[in-house]
């Protein structure tokens, strides 16, 4: 398979007076084959939105290489700006013009047959409502004018910053469809998205970022295949013996996480050895059954941003334990 | 070529621009319909009406004149020796009847030759508020509602789109100047025709009044491609609008106050519509009356300072080369965010 976006140790720092260089990209690595559903995901501010902007020319990299569809960019990004549709982050128009003004003028602009229009405001359903002024619009109906926009240049690279965003669960549905559609003509689409079960329906690979570095990628089972391996839901005869089988299975070396209920654990090779060293506390299995991590539960995992008990984390920040004794209502930021 | 024509398109389709077209021809309307309604032809018989109005003026002069002799003859028959009226009666006499000509009670006529010149001031202050406010928001706008960003997905080269779209505003900007320039030749010449005197109208005039107009639409587009400039700068429409006022707020009428105080020699000088002032009418003589010059006949005449339109060039050259280069460098240099 070729790739058409190749990105190679891509650097962005954002310099501050007050507070110093942060670093949004910080050698992230990607890579996204021909014809592919590819997810992109990460927490917020973890350098998603950076990475396609800079792809897309909009920001200046301070290193690294990126690759479109063979060609260097940004040097030459106006070669292949006419093959790649994209909209990053939230839809923006011009409110007092209608839907159908906002495509015809990028399509001039574009040098797009006009008859293109009418086909992409009937692919994305606002063919009814193409008159209107995009004021009118909901988020949802601005989404699917987005999406039209990206679709004018009958693109073979489709970037989507959340496009699923503000739709409806039957928008949400046609959505899907609509990516896989594109795929299966040849289109590639590169999926930035925190609806991580639709990514996890949609896409054929994906790539996770955290902290401006690419903690994860590959096709969509094997990265849920690397991150589920050895993992037991245990319950016991006794829910109230959970604690005691919880430190006992720690001291052996397993992760074990406490649910209610019963206990997650990771790193484990065989089930037997569970059950072993458990009985030998006096502690009684009473179900252990193999867990399929879905991409969320990776998700969380790589970034570390799965919420902690007592901890309020920040954005940019992966989760820590609170300190012993510290007192938190939780929350964002809270 | 193609964005070109999208951008035009996209500058008529503009509320704003139809709005603020509308707006400055609905002004400019007001203003010849004001000059049309307050002049008058001047036929034989409202010259003989005049002569008539003059006459009977005299004649009220006379009889009043007579009133107070008459009433100072009889203060000094009675002795009176206030000093109401001079001593010798005889020298209250009616005033001369040539004093009171005909043509100061002739009704207000337009004169085309006389008075044309002036109305081209107007003309090119609306049209150059106009082209700042369409050329500010018009970048500002596409700023502001992310339409730059979305343009610059499509058309990578930054520099390219920003002179393309301002090339876009100044076509369709130097289209409105143009029309309406030639609608208020028009207009004037018909309220001169119907209302006034076309006489006089020589072929220098003419390239006068040309040269004039055509000052006025240069005005007008510098007066856009300032307010683009500034907006682009600030990636929001109020970045111009705002500076605009900082300008005529702070730099002018700060400015002047501040000369006035510090007693500086030709104040207006400083002050930039004295140099709007120099461009249309060709030039300003500035006269200090602080310093004094005696002439041989004993007189004093101010020292003067001749401003040109040719330093008003100078200024907008400079004006334009900062502000469209920085904005054209800031477009180059900054994230798009």
């Amino acid at each position: 398979m070729t790739a058409v976006l190749e990105i190679e140790g891509l650097q962005k720092s954002y310099r501050s007076r007050r507070r110093g260089t942060r670093n949004a990209l910080d050698g992230f690595d990607m890579r996204v084959e021909s014809g592919q559903v590819h997810g992109f995901l990460g927490p917020n501010g973890s350098g998603k939105t950076t990475t396609l902007r800079t792809l897309l020319g909009l920001i200046r990299p301070d290193g690294g290489r990126m690759r479109l569809l063979g060609h260097e960019v940004p040097a030459d990004l106006s070669v292949v700006a006419g093959q790649v549709g994209a909209i990053v982050e939230s839809p923006q128009f011009f409110p007092h013009f209608t839907a159908r003004d906002t495509l015809s003028l990028l399509a001039t602009a574009g040098e797009v047959r006009s008859t293109r229009v009418d086909e992409v405001l009937e692919l994305v359903g606002l063919r009814d409502r193409s008159r209107e002024r995009v004021k009118t619009y909901s988020l949802g109906m601005k989404q699917r004018l987005a999406v039209a926009s990206a679709l004018l240049k009958e693109p073979r690279l489709l970037i989507l910053d959340e496009p699923a965003n503000g739709l409806d669960p039957g928008g949400i549905r046609e959505m899907r469809a609509l990516m896989r559609n594109l795929s299966e003509a040849g289109t590639t689409v590169l999926l930035s998205s925190h609806i991580l079960a639709e990514i996890q329906l949609i896409c054929d690979s994906v790539t996770i970022i955290s902290l401006g570095r690419r903690v994860a990628f590959g096709p969509v089972e094997k990265v849920l295949a690397a991150h589920s391996a050895g993992t037991v839901r245990v319950r016991l005869e006794a829910v109230a013996d959970l604690p005691e089988a919880s430190e006992a299975l720690t001291r052996a070396g397993f992760h074990v996480t406490r649910e209610p209920g019963h206990l997650l654990l990771a790193g484990v090779e065989e089930a037997a050895m569970v059950t072993r060293l458990l009985a030998g506390q006096g502690l009684y299995v009473s179900e252990l059954v193999w867990v399929d991590a879905d991409l969320e539960s990776v998700f969380l995992d790589l970034t570390a941003t799965a919420p902690a008990p007592g901890q309020s984390r920040q954005v940019d920040q992966p989760a820590r334990p609170a300190a012993v004794g510290q007192r938190s209502t939780g929350g964002w930021g809270a | 070529m193609s964005l070109y024509r999208a951008e035009l398109r996209r500058l008529v389709l503009r509320r704003l621009t139809r709005w603020a077209t509308v707006l400055g021809l609905a002004v400019l309307a007001t203003v010849a319909i004001g000059v049309f309604l307050s002049n008058q032809k001047i036929d034989d018989a409202a010259r003989a009406k005049a002569e008539v109005a003059a006459e009977q003026y005299w004649q009220q002069q006379v009889r009043q004149t007579e009133e107070i002799r008459a009433e100072c003859e009889q203060a000094a028959a009675r002795g009176d020796q206030s000093d109401r009226f001079p001593p010798d009666c005889s020298q209250i006499s009616p005033p001369p009847q040539d004093v009171y000509l005909a043509e100061q009670y002739l009704p207000a006529t337009f004169d085309f030759r006389a008075s044309f010149g002036g109305t081209l001031i107007a003309l090119a202050a609306i049209l150059a508020l106009v082209g700042f406010v369409v050329g500010s928001s018009f970048v500002g706008a596409e700023w502001n509602t992310g339409g730059m960003m979305t343009m610059l997905l499509w058309r990578p080269k930054r520099v390219s789109v920003l002179l393309t779209k301002l090339a876009a505003l100044l076509t369709g900007l130097l289209a409105l100047a143009v029309t309406t320039t030639v609608l208020w030749f028009g207009s004037f010449w018909l309220i001169a025709s119907t209302r006034g005197s076309t006489a006089g109208m020589t072929t220098g005039a003419w390239q006068s009044f040309a040269l004039t107009s055509l000052r006025g639409v240069v005005l007008a587009l510098v007066a856009a491609v300032l307010g683009f400039g500034l907006a682009s700068l600030g990636r929001h429409t109020a970045m111009a609008l705002g500076g605009a006022v900082g300008v005529v707020v702070v730099g002018q009428f700060g400015l002047g106050v501040l000369l006035s105080l510090t007693g500086a020699k030709f104040v207006e000088a400083w002050l930039l519509p004295t140099y709007v002032q120099a461009w249309m009418q060709k030039e300003v003589v500035l006269q200090d009356w602080q310093t004094c010059r005696v002439n041989p006949f004993g007189q004093c005449d101010p020292e003067t300072l001749t401003l040109t339109w040719q330093h008003t060039s100078g200024l907008l050259v400079a004006g334009l080369v900062l502000i469209l280069g920085g904005a054209c460098w800031a477009i180059r240099r900054r994230d798009v965010s």
